[in-house]
């Protein structure tokens, strides 16, 4: 009955969906305060029937309904609570209806927090979230019913993957729906400005939180993801260039960038038309993400078919979303009025080259997903693009984004002084040259991409320290007005300078961890020592322990440091009978600075157990990075000037 | 059936846990195990997908590691190695595929989408102002909500 | 510079337009390397006694079909009766990759023996210079003991009837 309501519920939102594109627009069109104003309660009521049907598949998976199909697929009684939970999202239908969810809050939030947007805007950004409802609701009602009964019911589920049972997983595909749905948001607000033909400064500034929100919940699901493969998967690799993350990494990207040129907008009232096709193409980027990971155009093995009319739908969905919004762009983006012409030594030229690094680095990394598929369809042969492409072409560049990141911000708008610049980042040259020199003397002279990683994390992480310096005016003038500064400094500037500092992290992390990792592969048996870079450890043998639905061989090690001691660390691997499949559960021990990392493999049946063992550098960074990036992004968020709603409450107070 | 549950999630790298090679396999010489691990890393494991012969637990990436440390053992170059498994699986197991006719748009590509990106760049930047149009009136009412907000930077 | 704004709209029909083509084709398979070229040097011990082994010699002569096939896999089962019929027509040869011998004599016991030589080859080797990457895989030789096709996975009559018997035909010819 219940999962019966949750269908209705989803029928329903199709229907308000429906009326959520045309009505706003005709009223928009025709000046009709009466029809225009109905966007907001649609925005409501679709939120309240997605989120019922939502709460109607959640219901099925914790009361273990297993007369649902899905449910049946892939859940089972012996699951615990948390992932019963999140087993909603653990599966192809559960997860679109996730996806339709966060599409209806973000609709939603527009509604309720664009309270200062002219009407005529609210309603058109409204309706096109609508017309992006309609077609996934369409999607999931048609194809992809989560709500599909089967009788008889099975006595019992089988079982969500075991891989997906996992902490970091279970919470992976919220965050990356948040962002790849939240630059729907973007999408219609570039959509709305096309119809209006008009683009000014509170454009970009109402566009700008919504791109900063989706952004930094993107980088906390692509960092969860990471952070799984780093611990799950069993050889340290946190990063594997495969169809499947660059789905993910492409929007990110585009999506930095699209904040970086909003800044433009808002400041010099320039590169309008660029912003909004960045608009465009972050969530479009999304859509096409979802089509690579859902059609099986890229990752299919030669297994079973995916029910091809998923993909045929969601190729529809691109040709009318895409392939609509650029129409449209192609036809209103000439009127648009031109911009402002500026110098290229100035912030916004510095953010031009931001945006051109960016935007090339997306097209390489979607050259380098897409070329299987391109050549196949010519009949040119097969050919695999792995790590080794995406290393030696997206890597580099990035070095020179690297670079202008701590240059940047210190110039000024319109003109700026570039040597006063670089003038004032000598100390940022000197950390740069001094972490180069010393990584090249202990590495013996070989490290060369090693040194000139963390020296390119050094010269951010001090440019960025100084740019942060200098608008406090720290040691330069007496403390207590450098504290003044602090008061009134903007969030955003604050959020600007975290997020770069967060990113001269990570590229310390990932440079580290991946270049000075060290491997030991052997067999062990119970008593024996091994030693890696200071530390020894004791393996004590292997115990079966059982966990609620799984088999698991535990393995102990005492791990001492120089005779003290320092840990014990107890990798796993487990068997889940339902789904007869064996996964890995590595024991990491971190001093955050570097995590020394065991995992125990398969018995040779004589007392010997492969055990792998790493020592990674810094890798604890790369995450620790992320965060830090996507805190940025939410202090900048709340800045005063960005936060959405308070222009008006402000003025209603001051009346 | 694993593959449907993976289809769904962004994230899924690989689809076996635990990196793959056996103690057992390592070479004694360390000076040829690096080179074995290093072409391990640039050949795919062709059975599963996206993944290197390096990670992959699949029975035919164990055999090709062995084929690849048994030909360095023999001393064969590492050119050599690549070609001869490109003989008896094609391009397809290089995950760094050789530049051809039929890849050069992939290797050149992202070199001349920069150059044509800066190109674009240098011709907005040179455009001369006589291009920009004049403003568009904005009607009263969008002046004065633009004015608004725009107070508030100036205000705080 | 207007045409400018009609780039990205281009580019995308053209990226959509592989999406489409791409729905239609399976990234999975994989042509041979050694299409239209000799099949590799090798020469396998027999599994049945009375029944002869198999060697880069006995291709020449008549298009022959080589089954790469094992007990162990599944879908070999479930091509078996296609291969009993099709072994009617014409000449198949087993080539039985990384098996134990006595698990594989059982399968044909179990199951007939629809292959006229069948070579052994217990550590794969022959089988990677074939460039086999999963069982079963089915290639067509010709007359001159050249390869001219590769099926990979489990033979249907659809497969048998599309390309299977019009090939065999045409390089009987």
């Amino acid at each position: 009955m219940i999962a019966e309501l949750g269908q209705l519920a989803l029928a329903l939102a199709l229907i308000v969906a429906i009326a959520q594109s045309i009505v706003p627009l005709v009223g928009a069109a025709r000046g009709d305060a009466a029809l225009t104003a109905f966007a907001r309660p649609a925005a409501y009521v679709q939120l309240a029937a997605v989120a019922a049907a939502f709460l109607a598949l959640a219901y099925a998976y914790v009361t273990s309904d297993f007369s649902v199909a899905t449910v049946a697929r892939n859940s089972h009684t012996s699951m615990p609570l948390l992932y019963r939970l999140t087993g909603v999202w653990g599966n192809h239908e559960g997860s679109m209806l996730l996806w339709i969810l966060i599409l209806a809050l973000m609709s939603a939030a527009v509604a309720s927090f664009g309270a200062n947007l002219p009407d005529g805007l609210r309603a058109r950004v409204l309706a096109v979230q609508g017309m992006i409802g309609v077609a996934f609701l369409t999607f999931i009602l048609f194809t992809s019913n989560p709500f599909t009964r089967q009788f008889p019911a099975p006595l019992d589920g089988r079982e969500l993957n075991p891989l997906l049972q996992d902490p970091g997983l279970a919470f992976h595909p919220p965050w990356l729906y948040l962002g790849y749905v939240g630059f729907s948001v973007a999408f219609s607000f570039a959509v709305a400005a096309l119809i209006e033909g008009k683009v000014d400064p509170a454009w970009a500034r109402w566009v700008r939180p919504w791109t900063l929100f989706a952004w930094l919940s993107l980088t906390i699901g692509i960092a969860l993801g990471s952070w799984w493969a780093y611990y799950e998967l069993g050889w340290g690799g946190w990063w594997f260039w495969d169809p499947v993350e660059n789905a993910s990494f492409m929007p990110w990207l585009i999506g930095a960038a699209l904040l970086h040129s909003a800044v433009v907008v808002e400041k010099r009232d320039a590169l309008k038309s660029w912003t909004i096709l960045l608009a465009l193409i972050a969530f479009s980027f999304s859509l096409i993400g979802t089509f690579l990971v859902r059609s099986g155009v890229l990752t299919s093995v030669h297994a079973f078919a995916v029910d091809p009319a998923r993909g045929v739908f969601i190729l529809m969905i691109l040709f009318a979303a895409i392939g609509g919004s650029l129409t449209l762009y192609a036809w209103r983006a000439p009127m648009l009025k031109a911009g402002g012409l500026f110098q290229p030594l100035s912030r916004e030229g510095a953010l031009v080259l931001n945006n051109l690094l960016l935007a090339t680095g997306a097209a390489t990394v979607l050259l380098g997903t897409l070329y299987p598929l391109f050549l196949d369809v010519l009949g040119a042969g097969k050919v695999s693009v792995g790590p080794p492409y995406f290393n030696s072409t997206f890597v580099p560049l990035m070095i020179p984004l690297v670079v202008a990141m701590a240059i940047g911000p210190l110039l000024s708008w319109k003109r700026a002084d570039i040597a006063g610049a670089i003038s004032r980042l000598a100390a940022a040259g000197i950390a740069t040259v001094a972490v180069i020199g010393i990584v090249l003397y202990a590495s013996g002279g070989t490290g060369f991409i090693a040194a000139l990683g963390l020296g390119l994390a050094a010269w951010l992480f001090v440019g960025t320290m100084i740019e942060f310096a200098e608008r406090l005016r720290l040691f330069r003038a007496p403390l207590a007005e450098s504290y003044d500064r602090w008061r009134h400094l903007p969030r955003s500037a604050l959020g600007m300078s975290v997020a770069h500092a967060g990113m001269a992290i990570a590229i310390a992390g990932m440079t580290a961890s991946t270049l000075f990792q060290a491997e030991q592969i052997l067999a062990m048996r119970a008593g024996e020592v091994v030693s890696m870079r200071g530390y020894d450890l004791r393996f004590e043998g292997v115990i079966q322990a059982n966990g609620p639905n799984y088999q698991a061989e535990r393995a102990r090690f005492i791990v001492t440091s120089g005779g003290k001691p320092v840990t014990v660390l107890a990798p796993e691997r487990r068997f889940y009978p339902v789904q007869r499949q064996q996964t890995t559960e590595a024991a990491i021990h971190t001093t955050g600075l570097a995590d020394l990392y065991v995992v125990v493999g398969d018995s040779d049946g004589k007392g010997a157990w492969t055990v792998r063992l790493y020592h990674n550098p810094l890798v604890p960074w790369i995450w620790a990075g992320c965060l830090i990036m996507a805190l940025g992004g939410g202090l900048s968020l709340t800045d005063r000037r960005l936060r959405v709603g308070a222009p008006k409450q402000r003025l209603a107070a001051a009346e | 059936m694993r593959r449907l549950v993976f289809a769904l999630l962004l994230f899924i790298a690989a689809a076996l846990p635990a990196a793959a090679i056996r103690p057992d396999e390592i070479l004694a010489d360390p000076a040829l195990e690096v080179r074995a691990r290093e072409l391990g890393k640039e050949l795919r494991c062709l059975v599963c997908q996206n993944q290197s012969i390096d990670d992959s637990e699949a029975d035919l990436a164990r055999d090709l590691r062995k084929i690849v440390r048994e030909r360095l053992v023999a001393g064969d170059t590492d050119p050599a190695i690549r070609t001869y498994l490109v003989a008896r699986y094609g391009d397809f197991v290089r995950l760094d595929p050789p530049l051809r006719v039929a890849t050069a748009v992939l290797w050149f590509g992202p070199a001349l989408i920069l150059v044509l990106g800066a190109i674009g760049i240098a011709v907005f930047l040179r455009r001369k102002p006589a291009a920009t149009a004049a403003p568009a009136a904005l009607d009263s009412n969008d002046r004065a909500r633009l004015e608004r907000v725009l107070a508030e930077d100036d205000r705080r | 510079m207007r045409w400018l704004f009609l780039a990205p709209l281009l580019l995308f029909a053209i990226v959509a337009g592989y999406f489409a083509v791409g729905l239609t084709r399976d990234p999975g398979t994989l042509p041979s390397a050694l299409l239209d070229k000799p099949a590799p040097d090798f020469d396998l011990p027999p599994l049945l006694p009375g029944k002869p082994g198999l060697a880069t010699a006995d291709l020449k002569g008549a298009p022959v079909l080589v089954n790469v096939w094992a007990s162990w896999c599944v879908p070999c089962r479930a091509e078996h009766p296609v291969l009993t019929r099709l072994g009617r027509e014409v000449p198949i040869f087993g080539l039985n990759y990384k098996d134990k011998p006595e698990d594989a004599r059982r399968f044909l016991v179990e199951l007939g023996d629809p292959y006229r030589r069948i070579g052994v080859d217990p550590s794969g080797r022959v089988g990677i210079d074939w460039g086999v990457y999963g069982v079963p895989e089915t290639y067509i030789v010709d007359a001159e003991g050249r390869v001219r096709h590769r099926h990979v996975g489990p033979l249907t009559d659809r497969v048998v009837a599309e390309t299977i018997r019009p090939l065999m035909k045409s390089l009987a010819r």
